[in-house]
């Protein structure tokens, strides 16, 4: 009897409180699996956001830190500068990186921090009941867009990975989604891909993972997948936005 | 007489303060208070009025000092640790003299804390966590009535002395739902916004809305100046509420959400034959010294009893207060618990078998 | 080749997303039965047909389902 597939060990045993099809226990067994492969759950802090993976600590078995809304590009900063040769990731929602967290990343971005952000864009604000983010799509409705977001009132939705990406500091920036096995597959070589090139000293490294929020886009799992695919991968592309080994080679 | 209506804390909160004309109201999202920015992002643009979710707490505080220094009516809303990232900017609004209203709906603490009803902001509201000498009138509504009264008169406040008003409830007050009324609530005689910088339209000088002073002589004017404004609000701006303390021996000292609880504390009590009353500052700051010295010093009063949610910083206020004349017990509860009414009647049994020893 | 999955039936949330990636559409949601959590679990309608691609546990954002192959 041969295993095929079991839960990571990078995953404690605590039940994950996220809601029925939430992408965000997706993205962390991807990241507990990368960890589990390098060898690196003994090595590896990570640090949290607040927002619904604010219980993120309970859910990964390498060292957790929780940062302030927003700062856990800082608070990796410095955990890297003074253990540089272990793992450090953020995990950020789009509240916390893109919104309150806009300063902290961009300069962790350009000091080329040899870190790994994984950014889980849900184009909402979950933990707190669905407001409007950065990443909100135009037209999408949440409770403080109540009519549908607006350019005039709030903007075009903010691309993370392209605006970060014209940073020399960024070494590997890419764009992944969740919603089907051929998507899945792909970000976990994202992922693991990020985490080497930290290892390797390249730079900053930054996975953007489209991710679905049923319970506030007020969808099925399944529908919130459909409209994920429908609606956030035409204005978000999926793909490598940046590589600097790919550059190199050229 | 006005007709009672059923409202959630947070919602009335927003419509008093629409209500009261606020020209513009920014803020970030924050768990207990989020149903503010989520009504104001409805119903300001149908008022005509300006609404924008702030990138963060630091932001909105400097859209207050935008907005208010440029003479609109303006005001935000947060939660303990959001307000903290207003403490920089809550600084310039006092510095440069610039009216705004701030709504803390306070939770348990410290840091990111619990989402449930706290009152350990009492020295962030009261002594302030920024830089330099200020002071805000703060009003304590201890109930969504006042609440939605306080709120009103709140903008008055800050434009009678060109100084952000603060209003704290805990998240209690924010989350609950109860009848009000819809008061016509006294309007102050204000003065023209002469000051603001909203463009020279004609007028002989440039209004500038700043903090920096290049001598310290002038800093030190300025300041001088300040300290009278903040006589005038301690002169002015005191309010409290006393019930069954004329025959006390207990007084019992909370405002908001325990002051609430210790009004059943007291009725109840009283039905027993214990001689208890409460004391509640409707502000607290200016805080009601005078006021609660006089009660301290009645003969019939044996002990004061302190009750906070927090591990005590009204305190503080209490013991300036009373000045030593009789002793202070102190109960608190915090990380965002509630005392409960036998908790405290407990307490306060425990404080009349203290006096009789 | 016998395929065996294991599904920790009570953390189970009932979101579908196994059913949605089996490609031989042969994972559901048992409607019949409730969990702990109150949720209709998921489960394997007919194992004989199981090729072991583990595409359910992959997905999975629980992580309640294991798959082994003799």
């Amino acid at each position: 009897m041969t295993v095929v597939y079991q839960k990571s060990k990078g995953l404690t045993d605590v039940e994950l409180h996220y809601c029925p099809g939430c992408h965000h226990g997706i993205a962390h067994k991807l990241i507990a699996e990368t960890l589990e492969e390098m060898n690196a759950i003994d090595t590896a802090v990570g640090v949290c956001p607040v927002g619904c993976s604010v219980f993120a600590d309970k859910y990964f078995s390498c060292d957790m830190f929780n940062a302030a809304h927003g700062r856990a590009p800082a608070v990796a900063t410095a955990i890297k500068r003074t253990h540089p040769d272990q793992p450090v990731f953020t995990y950020q929602g789009d509240g916390d990186l893109a919104s309150i967290g806009a300063a902290e990343i961009v300069h962790a971005a350009a000091r080329g921090e040899k870190i790994t952000t994984i950014f889980i864009n849900n184009a909402i604000y979950g933990m707190t009941g669905g407001q409007m983010a950065p990443t909100t799509l135009i037209g999408q409705k949440t409770t403080t867009s109540p009519l549908g977001r607006t350019v005039e009132q709030a903007g075009m939705p903010m691309r993370m990975a392209e605006m970060l990406s014209t940073l020399d500091g960024v070494a590997y920036a890419e764009r992944v989604c969740l919603t089907d096995i051929p998507n899945l597959n792909k970000a976990k070589k994202a992922i693991k891909k990020a985490f080497q090139l930290q290892m390797e000293g390249a730079g900053f490294t930054f996975v953007e993972i489209l991710s679905t929020c049923p319970t506030n886009w007020g969808f099925s799992p399944l529908d919130a997948n459909k409209w994920l695919k429908e609606n956030m991968v035409p204005y978000y592309p999926l793909g490598v936005v940046k590589d600097v080994t790919k550059e190199v080679a050229k | 007489m006005a007709k009672k209506e059923l409202w959630k804390g947070n919602e009335a909160m927003a419509e008093a303060a629409i209500r009261a004309g606020c020209d513009a109201y920014f803020g970030y999202p924050i768990t207990p208070q989020s149903e503010i920015p989520e009504y104001m992002s409805l119903h300001m643009p149908q008022e005509g009025r300006v609404f924008l979710q702030a990138e963060s707490e630091v932001a909105t505080i400097n859209y207050l000092y935008g907005a208010g220094g440029s003479g609109k009516r303006v005001m935000t809303s947060s939660s303990s640790l959001g307000v903290s990232l207003m403490q920089e900017g809550l600084s310039w609004l006092s510095g440069a003299e610039v009216p705004c209203v701030l709504l803390n709906c306070m939770r348990g603490g410290p840091g990111l804390g619990t989402i449930q009803p706290g009152q350990a902001d009492y020295y962030q509201m009261t002594r302030g966590g920024a830089s330099g000498d200020h002071h805000f009138v703060c009003l304590a509504p201890g109930n969504m009535q006042e609440a939605v009264d306080m709120i009103q008169e709140s903008f008055d406040i800050a434009d009678q002395y060109r100084n952000p008003c603060l209003i704290v409830v805990d998240g209690l007050i924010g989350q609950m739902m109860e009848p009000i009324e819809w008061h016509e609530v006294k309007k102050r005689d204000l003065p023209p916004k002469t000051w603001a910088a909203d463009g020279r339209k004609g007028r002989a000088e440039h209004n500038v809305i700043k903090t920096i002073f290049v001598e310290p002589e002038d800093d030190n004017e300025f300041n001088e100046h300040l300290a009278r404004k903040f006589e005038e609000m301690k002169k002015n701006e005191v309010r409290y509420e006393k019930t069954q303390c004329d025959d006390a021996e207990i007084v019992i000292v909370a405002y908001g959400t325990p002051a609430r609880v210790s009004l059943s504390v007291v009725r109840k009590l009283r039905a027993q034959g214990v001689k208890v009353g409460l004391f509640r500052p409707q502000t607290i700051w200016p805080y009601p010294e005078e006021a609660l010295h006089e009660v301290a010093a009645q003969d019939s009063v044996k002990r004061i009893l302190c009750v906070e949610m927090s591990e005590g910083q009204m305190i503080d206020d209490v013991r300036l207060s009373v000045e030593g004349q009789k002793p202070i017990d102190f109960y608190g509860k915090a990380g965002g618990v509630v005392p409960t009414v036998e908790e405290i009647a407990e307490q306060v049994e425990k404080a009349v078998k203290e006096a009789v020893r | 080749m016998e395929a065996k999955v294991t599904f920790d039936v009570d953390r189970c949330k009932g979101c579908g997303l196994c059913a949605s990636v089996c490609p031989k559409q042969i994972v559901a949601l048992d409607e019949t039965v409730t969990n702990r959590k109150g949720y209709h679990p998921a489960g394997v309608t007919d194992i004989s047909k199981c090729i072991a691609c583990a595409s359910c546990a992959k997905i999975c954002p629980d992580s309640i389902i294991t798959v082994e192959k003799f």
